[in-house]
């Protein structure tokens, strides 16, 4: 399938009816192209996490288009997306969400398992994943033996396991100390290396600034600029790393 | 992802051996309510098993095989007279008083059998002989009458030894070994006149005709036959089997004890296992969401949910049973206590208990069913 990356176009969004209805999405457009990490940043309640719940198709959109990698996911039935998101899609959360009474090497081969993947094929799939985010002593250790660090890198091997083109992730370093912080977007900066692959980071913690290639600000449930170089993020953001 | 599922499982300890335990249980309660209602059942006819043959006959108002409603002494040979009866004898049935040596009486259960042929006495004699019982005064005594009579003596009564029916001596020349009453007395066996004998005067002492059939008729056919040429109420063995049965479930409160014990089994295990299980859902919620995020169908989570319960369950359910099966099997050699698992009881709690896992399943798969899997980004 050729990668369009992903494009959004005229997105609405409203949570609630009656009195309580808010509209958190406004005719939103955005979009991120391959070989590039591109971030989503903007204030706390502006609707960030909602926008990248619409890209997965783990949230439904009021109206508008939604495409990814070519596919119109407004357009597929819950079944399809799902099947869609376990084949093309890998998630780094704020919070880790592995599952506790798993080893790391157990939760990183959860995406495989999904696919059916035999699951000798999946455990060394998961090993080699492990040791790419520098952590393959830790295989048998569960989440609650390790440092948040730790559960993130293990969150990132299992995003990453099952060679996904489209990494999503919200909040990556905002559980975490900076340092850690920088460990993870390191790694996320080199999973985007590859040329076929978007990687979207949802954030507002301005350390991690540095590590775009673009970003595009939201405010208010719109995209009110995008910023397409790392020189204009540094021109405009100067507190970055 | 059916691993992921066990690892979930047992990952969590505390919620699993919770779940174990409502299900074991469960298993427990309703397996000892349904064993020991089967065990009572068999004591209800105990004389049937103990003075066995194919077809007994009795008053037309008899339902249950305790019943006392004498026949005439000529009924006996209304019944020789009926065409494909191979033999008709005599048996007297009564409970009694019977007096020891030190003065104290005991409740009995007093048999009395055809003098010249003796069917329907004990097989299984742990002492003694059977033919002795043609001897005058002579009776033959169940082991449970060895126990009840001995208290306080120094060493067990045994052949040779006596005690009193009515004034009337009877001298011990057999033990035997037979099924115990559900009144709990002693059976004592003798011969139907000495019976009468030893029985309080009254007119009439014929408790049941027992019959067989000659060779080619059968017992069915045989008893339907005597009940419309002597207008006597004949049954066949598991007839009179099934109706004392059904006396004793329509007239007295077994049934209903038994059933409220089988009942709060099934509820308490219900009660336990669907909310442990539900609460290890909602614990999980989150896990659940994050494997939906990741792609998982709900046709998926359905299926982990499903093993999950399936597997706790069957886990419950052996732990139950086994420890239903020990606690029968050494109270059984302890002594008298009802305890009967016929095939049926495993089977009946095996469905209670699928039922239990499939409502605690469902609960669980309607919350995943309405879970929103953009959560797992909040
Ligand atoms: N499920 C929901 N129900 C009601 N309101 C919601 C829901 N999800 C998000 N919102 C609201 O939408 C707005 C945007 O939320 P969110 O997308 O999480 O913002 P961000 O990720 O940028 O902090 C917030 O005001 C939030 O309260
Ligand atoms: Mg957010």
């Amino acid at each position: 399938m050729a990668n369009h990356g992903i494009r959004v176009s005229g997105v609405d969004k409203s949570f609630g009816r009656g009195e309580a209805r808010t509209t958190v999405l406004k005719h939103t457009d955005f979009g991120a192209e391959t070989g590039r990490l591109t971030m989503l940043v903007g204030p706390s309640g502006c609707g960030k996490t909602t926008l990248l719940s619409i890209i997965a198709g783990t949230l439904q959109a009021d109206g508008g288009e939604i495409e990814v990698l070519g596919q119109r996911l407004d357009r597929m039935g819950a079944n399809a997306v799902a099947r869609f998101r376990a084949r093309h899609l890998g998630f780094i959360f704020q919070q880790f969400n592995l599952i506790p009474t798993l080893t790391a090497l157990e939760n990183v081969s959860v995406p495989l398992l999904i696919q059916k993947v035999d699951y000798r094929v999946a455990e060394q799939k998961a090993r080699d994943a492990l040791a790419w985010v520098g952590i393959a002593d830790h295989a048998d250790f569960r989440p609650a033996k390790m440092s948040g660090g730790q559960q993130q890198r293990v969150a990132i091997a299992r995003a990453l396991v099952h060679d996904p083109p489209v990494i999503l992730c919200d909040e990556p370093t905002s559980s975490l100390d900076s340092e850690n912080g920088r460990m993870v977007m390191g790694l996320l900066r080199r999973a985007a290396e590859r040329p076929d692959r978007v990687v979207l980071v949802v954030t507002h913690d301005n350390r991690t600034y540095g590590f775009a290639d673009r970003m595009a600000e939201m405010e208010d449930g719109r995209i009110h600029r995008v910023l397409e170089t790392q020189q204009e993020i540094q021109r405009h953001h100067p507190v970055g790393v | 992802m059916i691993r992921i599922a066990l690892k979930m499982l047992f990952g969590d300890r505390a919620k699993y051996v919770m779940l174990i335990s409502g299900i074991t249980f469960a298993t427990l309660l309703m397996a000892q309510g349904m064993s020991l209602f089967c065990g009572l059942m068999t004591w209800t006819f105990s004389t049937l098993r103990n003075v066995s043959a194919p077809v007994w006959v009795a008053d037309p108002m008899v339902e249950q095989v305790g019943d006392n409603l004498p026949l005439r002494d000529t009924d006996t040979d209304r019944v020789r007279s009926v065409e494909g009866v191979a033999w008709a004898v005599p048996l007297y049935q009564g409970n009694l008083q019977a007096r020891l040596a030190d003065g104290t009486s005991k409740l009995v259960t007093l048999v009395g059998l055809d003098a010249a042929t003796l069917i329907g006495a004990p097989a299984d004699l742990l002492a003694g002989r059977i033919d002795d019982l043609r001897m005058p005064n002579t009776v033959i005594l169940d082991e449970y009458g060895v126990e009840r009579f001995s208290a306080g003596r120094e060493r067990p009564i045994g052949v040779g030894d006596v005690f009193e029916i009515n004034d009337r001596e009877a001298r011990i020349v057999a033990i035997c070994r037979v099924h115990r009453s559900f009144t709990g007395g002693p059976y004592v066996f003798t011969t139907y006149d000495r019976a009468t004998q030893y029985a309080p005067n009254v007119r009439k002492m014929l408790s049941y005709v027992l019959a067989s059939p000659r060779d080619g008729v059968s017992a069915e056919v045989l008893a339907r036959r005597i009940t419309g040429e002597t207008g006597l109420r004949a049954f066949t063995e598991s007839e009179l089997m099934w109706s004392t049965i059904w006396w004793y479930i329509r007239n007295t409160g077994i049934p209903i004890n038994v059933g409220t014990i089988v009942i709060i089994g099934f509820i308490i295990g219900a009660a336990i296992s669907g909310q442990t299980f539900y609460s290890f859902v909602l614990e999980n919620t989150r896990h659940f969401a994050a494997l939906r995020a990741m792609g998982a169908s709900s046709g998926e989570l359905s299926a982990m949910l499903l093993v999950q319960a399936l597997v706790v369950g069957f886990i419950g359910f052996g732990v139950g049973l086994g420890a239903v099966a020990f606690l029968g099997t050494n109270l059984l050699r302890l002594g008298r206590v009802p305890f009967l698992m016929l095939w049926q009881v495993p089977a009946i709690v095996a469905g209670a208990v699928m039922l239990i896992v499939m409502i605690s399943a469902a609960l669980g798969i309607n919350r995943i069913a309405r879970l929103e899997p953009a959560i797992v980004f909040r």
